[in-house]
C-alpha cells in the first residue's frame, strides 16, 4: 500500500486550495513522506490541530494505506 | 468508541503524568517514530510510563479516535494530548518541550 506524492498533494489541496506544498518521499517507496504545509488557515492553531486539519484532508489514509507521513506545519510569516 | 474503551484510556492517561501510548517498549520499541519519541524523553530525563498498543487491539484503536490522531506514538502529560512523534521533535528541537514539563509541574 502507498500512495503517490502527487496524489497526497492533490487531497491537501482539495481542502487548502492556497496552501504551500512540498514533499519528499522519505525512502523512495512511496510509504514514507515528509511534507510541508504553509498556509494561511492554520493561523492561530495549535500544532496538534494543524496536523489534525492535514490527517483530515487526507480523508483517514495516513496511518493505513499511508504508513508515515511527517509533516511540518506554519501560518505564512507576516 | 465503547464507553468501557474511552474510560479505560481516560485512567491511563489520569493515573500515569507523562503517558506514552507506543510501539513496543521503551527498551525495546518496535518503530522507528515510537523509538524517537523515547529517545527525547530520555535524552531529556523525563520519567514516563508507557502503554504498549501492540499488545492491546482495543487501545490501538481506541486511542486513534479519543485523540483525534491517526498514528502512534502519542504522548499525553497530565492528561492533555501534547504530539505525535513529529510534534515533540519539533517541541524538542526549538526548546519548546522543555518549557512544556516545566510549566506543567514535571521535573527531569
Amino acid at each position: 500500500m502507498a500512495m503517490k506524492a502527487n496524489e497526497i498533494e492533490e487531497l491537501i489541496l482539495k481542502s487548502f486550495p492556497k496552501a504551500k506544498i512540498t514533499i519528499d518521499d522519505l525512502r523512495g517507496d512511496g510509504d514514507h513522506y515528509a511534507a510541508q504545509i504553509i498556509t494561511e488557515e492554520f493561523r492561530g492553531k495549535s500544532r496538534v490541530q494543524q496536523h489534525q486539519m492535514i490527517y483530515n484532508a487526507m480523508g483517514g489514509r495516513v496511518g493505513k494505506e499511508l504508513h508515515a507521513l511527517a509533516l511540518n506545519t506554519s501560518a505564512p510569516k507576516e | 468508541m465503547e464507553e468501557n474503551i474511552k474510560n479505560k484510556i481516560q485512567n491511563i492517561i489520569q493515573d500515569n503524568e507523562v503517558m506514552l501510548f507506543m510501539k513496543g517498549t521503551p527498551v525495546m520499541p518496535q518503530c522507528g517514530f515510537s523509538a524517537a519519541v523515547v529517545g527525547v524523553l530520555s535524552h531529556m530525563g523525563i520519567k514516563f510510563d508507557s502503554v504498549n498498543v501492540l499488545e492491546d487491539a482495543e487501545i490501538r484503536e481506541g486511542i486513534k479516535e479519543f485523540s483525534d490522531w491517526p498514528t502512534i506514538p502519542q504522548l499525553y502529560v497530565k492528561s492533555e494530548f501534547v504530539g505525535g512523534c513529529d510534534i515533540i521533535r519539533e517541541m524538542h528541537e526549538n526548546g519548546e518541550l522543555s518549557e512544556y514539563f516545566t510549566k506543567a509541574g514535571i521535573k527531569a
